[in-house]
């Protein structure tokens, strides 16, 4: 029997010729991913480790980004315990204020991570590099202590569902309506367990960012993976990025898929996920008049550069509706940058908006726009569980770029004007 | 290896959200995160809880970040077992790995109440509802799971496990 693109990349990583679904497999590791909060635990782990050092210094990635700059003391102390430990390893990739971005924007872009790699990361969104054709998943801490000292993990081997992407999106359908399109169609838990595997034609009409975006996303379907074939577009970009060779997979044609579904991009509108799950999906014809009080555009899964040029096409000339503060987020120092080589940060800032450091600071309820009683948010960030980004009475709306701006513009949840 | 205790129900799709919101997250210390405990899903849960209690939910617990924080903050509250229809991957590896036991039972999260006492024996996977008298067949735990509960997670079974 044939196997996905996902099973070829672990029998590789595991030594063996083939893997089937539910087979258990020991698995070297190409890199391993860790942030100021998940770190400190698995530090604290290590530590207890009778085996003492790291399997090699240049495979593991410490990000300080969820808590920084540093919100107070507490996260402060863990930032400095991360700091000691990279000090202390000589960790190559560490990566603190001045250097550090959202860490699944980051490690693409710093050329961290290509095809055919097998990576852990103990932050749920790892899943994010299967855009370039490579494994990548989201784990505890423990399991990145383990990874830290050994190189390897064990994995069971996942099944998978394939979705055939056909046909063109029209100018405001973007990643992010083409993922939460799929989980509202299929449910928080409907791939749990296995792989997400993208193909078909309409791919290319994805960009990276993209597909960045919706392989970020496959966490909220309750997916171990999202993975999407490497073509020409993937291969430039990598190439641009990363100094590493890389590998290209490519899925057995009888290889098995529990479930098929074919999507036509053509035919998908700007989604929005209501409170309190993202598979509670509407499109934004069908949302009715919800008025709001903050927009936040940024994260791991919007954070990108293509991101923020579609909030500033928007937003360009003119002014964020009294009573809404709209936040945006450049995901990285290099996106930050280009936005502002561009004009874009000129542009946010003259229409009302304000422009942070990188941070994942509002998306988990950290700091940096933390919700009121009552209040209610769209934000192009990933989950809208009660209480995410603060009171538990407050509301989250989960949206691409482009409705984020549009309804920062109108104070009411609202669609970009066809 | 047994576990017996009150069972506080849950439904479907409990996130780490819920189990243990982020604004704790700038402490990594179990006493600490237990205090918090299901703060957002249910605020009486931390004072109600006593010593080897469970938890039974249905779909999806432990759906959304891979904090080890939630597993973390449910074992240091004293909760002796979780029984679930299903839960998510992410917390279920790290629920093995701290060493919290937990169980798939879809029969045993329809049929338990809030409130209703309830034993699980890690060897067989039998779950008995003392309250209603009724027992419900779960998966049992394999050795090396057991062990790894037994030396309270995965890093003190390795150890124990290497020879010096």
């Amino acid at each position: 029997m044939g196997m996905t693109m996902t099973q070829k990349i672990l029998a590789a990583h595991a030594g063996l010729d083939s893997v089937s679904a539910g087979q258990l497999i020991e698995a070297d590791l190409d890199l391993v991913l860790g942030n100021d909060i998940t770190s400190p635990v698995a530090i604290h782990e290590m530590d207890k480790m009778k085996t003492k050092g790291v399997f090699h210094k240049d495979k593991i990635a410490l990000v300080m980004d969820h808590f920084v700059p540093n919100k107070d003391i507490k996260s402060a102390q863990h930032c400095k315990c991360v700091r000691e430990f990279a000090a202390k390893h000589e960790i190559t990739n560490y990566f603190d204020v001045g250097e550090m971005g959202i860490e699944h924007a980051l490690l693409p872009e710093q050329g961290l991570v290509v095809a055919g790699d097998v990576i852990i990361g103990a932050d749920s969104h790892t899943c994010t590099y299967g855009a370039l054709g490579a494994f990548s998943t989201g784990v505890g801490s423990t399991d990145m202590a383990a990874g830290m000292a050994t190189g390897k993990s064990w994995f069971k081997v996942p099944s998978a569902i394939k979705f055939q992407l056909v046909g063109k999106p029209s100018k405001w359908v973007s990643g992010k309506d083409v993922i939460l399109h799929i989980i509202g169609m299929i449910g928080v838990d409907g791939a749990l367990y296995k792989s997400m595997e993208f193909v078909g034609e309409g791919i290319r009409h994805l960009s990276m960012d993209d597909r960045f975006t919706i392989a970020n996303m496959a966490i909220e379907a309750g997916g171990k993976n999202g993975i999407f074939p490497v073509d020409d577009l993937a291969r430039a970009y990598m190439k641009e990025h990363s100094k590493r060779e890389f590998t290209v997979y490519e899925a057995d044609e009888d290889a098995e898929y529990e479930e098929t579904y074919t999507i036509d991009l053509s035919q998908l509108k700007p989604t929005v996920a209501f409170p309190h799950l993202p598979e509670n999906t509407r499109t934004i014809d069908e949302a009715g008049e919800i008025a709001i009080h903050q927009v936040v555009i940024g994260s791991c899964t919007n954070g990108r550069l293509e991101d923020l040029k579609t909030a500033a096409e928007i937003l360009r000339g003119k002014k964020v509706a009294k009573g809404v503060r709209c936040i945006v987020i450049p995901a990285t120092q290099r996106i930050y940058l280009d936005a502002m080589e561009l004009g874009l940060i000129r542009d946010f800032i003259e229409a009302g908006a304000i422009v942070s450091t990188p941070t994942c600071g509002p998306c988990l309820g950290g700091y940096m726009g933390i919700l009121a009683e009552g209040e209610r948010c769209v934000s192009t960030t990933n989950r809208n569980f009660v209480g995410r980004m603060g009171h538990v009475d407050s509301e989250i709306y989960l949206a691409s770029p482009a409705v984020a701006a549009a309804s920062a513009l109108t104070g009411t949840l609202s669609g970009p004007k066809m | 290896m047994k576990a017996c205790g009150r069972v506080f129900k849950y439904g479907d799709n409990v996130d780490t959200d819920v189990i243990i919101p982020a604004r704790y997250l700038n402490s990594s210390d179990p006493g600490e995160l237990a205090a918090h405990c299901m703060e957002d899903i249910d605020k009486e849960f931390i004072h109600k809880v006593q010593k080897g209690d469970l938890i039974v939910a249905d779909k999806n617990f432990g759906c959304g970040s891979s904090r080890e924080h939630a597993p973390i903050a449910i074992k240091a509250a004293g909760v002796s077992c979780v029984i679930a229809e299903t839960f998510a991957r992410i917390f279920y590896r790290n629920a093995i790995n701290i060493g919290l036991p937990i169980i798939e039972c879809p029969k045993a999260a329809q049929s338990i109440e809030e409130g209703d006492q309830v034993e699980v024996d890690f060897d067989s996977g039998v779950i008995t509802n003392k309250t209603k008298q009724e027992t419900y067949q779960g998966q049992a735990f394999p050795e090396f799971m057991q062990k790894i509960i037994a030396a309270e997670g995965l890093v003190n079974y390795i150890n124990n496990s290497v020879t010096d």
